[in-house]
């Protein structure tokens, strides 16, 4: 069966076990695989995103894909599709719930007729399309198989057939008291057209409608199905024909077409996504993804989860670069409290996650590195009231993830050891960066602490600035630059009249 | 089948919105008194002569066309009472049927089909009586518009058309046994039921119920099974939810035939309620002689202000005017000497003619307009000089914006809120500009600066004309040929005197 989302096995995932990440709340990703998966709960797609890829093999196979679906109309094409199955499946729901079998007969052709119509427009739909992923064009080869083969032409022919004949059905009623007489039709006048016809003369312009609309209930009631019962009797071969054609065909939706149908909702369901901030003008980009080379980018990234709400509001999104030379290690991101750091922190985590689910990221472009693991420590807000309690829980916490991580990691560290005084603070933070070091695991770590900032070598310095001249409007920009802690200071200075230049006037 | 009796070729729209001048019109001229006196006490009145008024007719055709409608109304008014009585006598047997809404039987066509086929009953007999007014009367009438509705009753309401209708209701009031057609839809539910005919009519309505035909089910309703009595009467409100719908049109098709002849005739019994006034008042009217807008003219004899002469109830002395082709009127002289009368007995000419109405003169020959406008100073708005000032010229803004080439506009005493060098020059530019487009005016002013100027200039391009002092004894209200004069009586020296000192706005008696 043809699998769009591995080339290879797919991983042994027990999929109704596989729980978030523990780093997803922290970085928000919760939040925007929730927002993903959204309106496609039935598909359950939550499980193949929270299964990151291990071989670069696996996501440049889902990268082709995304690719090619970049192209509105095959993108419109498949969704019309699956739209389409998505009825079909209704219809059969539907179908059990009625009581005459004359009924299911029917719908149970309509379904198949909506089946049969879906997958040839699909066909249509990927023969338009310039395919390049190796995932598709193998679907479409299987498609065309199908889609040629005798089974599926008779029953297709047997369907319209069939469709003709009913559609030809037409009876009378005579209601006569308690008296109910069904007949074949015979071409009788419209009644309410003559009185139209009557009275046409006297139209001076349109009037309202005093039509009334019936509730639409599908089932029928006993009269309803007593009728039908009797027009069944008048159209004899119609209505056998329709009953023989559920007996035969009952499972007649293609697994591998089921499987695509299901498989293809990863890639809509994440494009379908990002198309409002694509529209807004933010730039998205497939990253070029090592597993040896260091040197890694990403130019004009951003928070996808804080830019979904932006956009959604109107508001401008702050976009920020991020790089890192071979050697470079240590991400030290320090400046004004709601400068954008924490933010920053995030989305750095964002784009490599999502990197290893072989799906587009934030950005103009970008070099990442395929970590193994994701790792975060946050301040935990829940954590016990009592201080020492609070930093014992930091320091078990930072312990575990220095035991698990590898070179290959991913850390983000945030507002570490916030509760403690600065010059404890400061040793302790430099023991866990020299471990870090050690490792030469990615990380990006967020402090107050400007001694991190200054260490030098394969710690890089970032700084949220200030732009000049609006200097208490902060423009959540992520600068590499030292940490000097004196911008935001002026800014807050003169914003209370409070440097030299004022204070020496005003006294 | 349409009515026209207010245009030749279209509806007459009573409700259609106003010129956006319509309200000033009203005020400046007086014509709430107007309406009132063609309303006599019905409000339909009311509505209607004001539509008529303030939406002018655009051709002389047009004018002509109700002109001579009127003539026919005139000439045998019984007629037109006996017709719009019919209509009213429908709109009332029909609300008596409804006790106001339709309420819960719009939701069940058996129900309103049975309402329908009661309504249509009542409509019949007015379209009954209309006919049998035109068998009677058609040939005594003259204008095309009334004879062309008498003769498209006889064409379309003849006796076999009666008989059809009647047949049809009966066939709908027949409850015995319905046959209806029916469809699958894509879930094998029946869809789109529709009453019909069998067509074994031939043999006669009560055997259609009945046709031999091979092959039919019968079965029957157990009368303790109530769902599915509920059923079979849903069935029937399906089968009859077309051709209820299709009979309440239709009666909504004919009451609006009605409307609009209630409508139509409503203008003629206010033209007929003026006619009756003025002749209690032995004021003249006369038919006036309307001529295309391409070509200005304007000659008056004996024109008084109708809407004052039916507010004191007594006749007024009339003015004459003799324009002609020129494009300028200036009334100057003593206050209280007939000069605003005489500006709105020119208005309401203009406005009374492009209705189709006769006149309040006793000869009236003018060009067609394409739009009338007032400009009248407003005694009541008593904000302070500047004030007063900006907004009578946001007033003319507004006028600006309509205008058009052989518009005609009223102006009375205007841009008096400053001082009378500044207003002169004001009005000066304004009168100059509007002339040049080919606009007619009519202007009453205390500003001598500004009348002597354009007599002056004008002179034999204009007609100026001077209110009489009052003399002693009964005002005569006469207008004479005449220049401005820089003294017409001791208030105005005053005025004149005093008004460069901005300290009294001219034209405000001491």
């Amino acid at each position: 069966m043809i699998d769009i989302l591995y080339i290879h096995t797919p991983p042994a995932v027990d999929r109704a076990s596989v729980g978030p990440p523990g780093f997803f709340a922290d970085v928000n990703l919760d939040q925007i695989i929730d927002a993903v998966t959204q309106g496609r709960e039935t598909y359950d797609l939550k499980p193949d995103f929270r299964t990151p890829l291990r071989s670069l093999e696996e996501i440049r196979y889902r990268h082709e894909t995304m690719r090619d679906l970049e192209d509105p109309g095959l993108f419109q094409g498949i969704k019309a599709f699956s739209g389409q199955l998505g009825r079909v499946r209704g219809h059969l729901r539907q179908l059990d719930q009625f009581h005459e079998s004359l009924q299911k007969d029917r719908w149970f052709l309509e379904a198949v007729k909506l089946y049969a119509d879906a997958a040839a427009e699909l066909r249509v739909v990927l023969a338009d399309a310039r395919l390049g992923s190796m995932a598709l064009t193998r679907f479409r080869t299987y498609l065309d198989g199908y889609l040629d083969s005798g089974a599926f032409q008779a029953m297709r022919s047997e369907v319209e057939a069939i469709s003709d004949q009913l559609g030809q059905v037409r009876y009378t009623l005579l209601i006569d008291a308690a008296c109910v007489t069904v007949q074949r039709s015979d071409q009788e006048q419209d009644f309410g057209q003559r009185v139209l016809d009557i009275f046409a003369k006297f139209k001076q312009g349109e009037v309202k409608t005093y039509l009334v609309d019936f509730h639409k209930q599908v089932q029928l009631n006993g009269v309803e199905s007593r009728i039908l019962d009797r027009v069944a009797l008048l159209y004899p071969e119609t209505f056998t024909a329709l009953a023989d054609f559920r007996a035969q065909h009952a499972d007649f939706i293609d697994p591998s077409i089921h499987k695509f149908e299901r498989d293809i909702q990863f890639f809509l369901a994440y494009l379908e996504f990002l198309a409002p901030m694509k529209q807004a003008g933010l730039p998205f980009c497939l990253p070029t993804l090592s597993n040896r080379d260091r040197s890694v980018h990403c130019l004009d990234g951003f928070d996808l989860a804080l830019a979904r709400k932006l956009v959604a509001q109107g508001s401008p999104i702050v976009c920020n670069d991020f790089h890192l030379d071979p050697e470079e290690r240590v991400l030290v991101v320090t400046g004004p409290n709601q400068g954008g750091k924490t933010t920053f922190a995030r989305s750095v985590a964002q784009w490599h996650y999502l990197a290893s689910l072989g799906c587009p990221v934030p950005g103009r472009e970008a070099r990442l590195f395929l970590v193994d693991r994701i790792f975060t420590h946050f301040e935990k807000e829940e954590a016990t009231t009592n201080l020492r309690g609070k930093l014992q829980d930091e320091l078990i916490r930072i312990q575990e993830i220095l035991h698990q991580a590898t070179g290959d990691s991913l850390i983000v560290i945030n507002e570490m050891f916030a509760s403690t005084v600065w010059q404890d603070a400061t040793m302790m933070a430099l023991a866990v960066l020299d471990r870090i070091l050690d490792l030469g695991a990615t990380c990006v770590w967020v402090t107050f602490l400007e001694e991190l900032a200054g260490q030098g070598g394969r710690t890089v310095s970032l700084v949220s600035v200030i732009e000049p001249g609006d200097q208490v409007a902060r423009t959540f920009k992520i600068r590499r630059q030292p940490a000097d802690g004196f911008a935001y200071a002026q800014a807050i200075a003169e914003k209370h009249g409070l440097t030299y230049g004022q204070l020496k006037e005003r006294i | 089948m349409k009515t026209h009796l207010m245009f030749p070729d279209r509806d007459f729209d009573a409700s259609a919105e106003l010129p956006d001048h319509a309200e000033d019109l009203v005020q400046d001229l007086g014509l709430e008194t107007l309406f009132g006196v063609m309303a006599a006490g019905d409000p339909d009145l009311k509505g209607v002569a004001k539509a008529a008024l303030l939406a002018g007719l655009r051709t002389v055709e047009e004018v002509r066309y109700r002109q001579e409608i009127l003539q026919d109304c005139l000439r045998h008014p019984e007629v037109i009472r006996e017709m719009y009585r019919l209509g009213l006598q429908a709109q009332a047997d029909e609300k008596k049927l409804l006790f106001g809404s339709l309420g819960g039987i719009s939701r069940y066509p058996s129900y309103l089909l049975h309402h329908a086929v009661q309504l249509m009953e009542i409509l019949l007999v007015p379209l009954k009586g209309l006919k049998t007014l035109a068998d009677v009367q058609e040939g005594k009438f003259q204008s095309a518009g009334l004879r062309g509705f008498f003769q498209m009753l006889e064409r379309e309401l003849d006796p076999d058309y009666f008989a059809c209708v009647q047949e049809t209701l009966k066939i709908l009031t027949f409850r015995q046994g319905l046959l209806l057609t029916a469809e699958l839809d894509s879930g094998n539910k029946g869809r789109n039921y529709r009453l019909c005919l069998s067509n074994a009519r031939k043999v006669g309505w009560f055997r259609q119920w009945f046709p031999k035909r091979p092959r039919q089910w019968s079965f029957y309703i157990d009368p303790r099974d109530e769902s599915g009595a509920k059923a079979l009467s849903e069935l029937r409100d399906r089968g009859l939810n077309g051709v209820a719908d299709a009979l309440m049109q239709s009666t909504d098709h004919i009451k609006n035939f009605m409307q609009a002849l209630r409508t139509e005739l409503a203008f003629y019994l206010g033209c007929l309620n003026l006619h009756a006034r003025l002749g209690e008042l032995q004021a003249p009217v006369a038919f006036p002689v309307p001529l295309p807008a391409a070509r200005p003219i304007l000659n008056v004899t004996g024109a008084y202000d109708v809407c004052l002469a039916l507010a004191l109830g007594r006749r007024l002395v009339g003015n004459d005017l003799r324009a002609g082709e020129k494009q300028l009127v200036v009334i100057t002289g003593a206050n209280q000497g007939g000069k605003t009368a005489f500006l709105r007995a020119l208005g309401l000419a203009q406005l009374m003619m492009q209705c189709g109405l006769f006149v309040a003169a006793e000869a009236f020959q003018a060009n067609l307009c394409s739009g009338l406008f007032s400009h009248f100073k407003r005694e009541e708005d008593s904000s302070m000089k500047n004030g007063k000032f900006a907004e009578e010229l946001e007033r003319m803004s507004a006028i600006v914006n309509q205008l058009s080439r052989a518009s005609l506009v009223l102006f009375n005493e205007s841009f008096a809120a400053t001082n009378e060098r500044e207003g002169s020059e004001i009005a000066r530019q304004i009168v100059a500009a509007l002339l040049e487009k080919g606009i007619r005016i009519a202007f009453v002013t205390h500003l001598y600066a500004f009348a002597h100027g354009l007599y002056e200039r004008l002179g034999p391009a204009g007609v100026f004309l001077r209110a009489l002092p009052p003399a002693d004894g009964p005002a005569t209200f006469r207008l004479e040929p005449g220049a401005p004069m820089a003294t017409n009586s001791g208030e105005d020296l005053f005025q004149q005197i005093f008004a460069d000192e901005g300290g009294i706005g001219a034209g405000v008696a001491p």
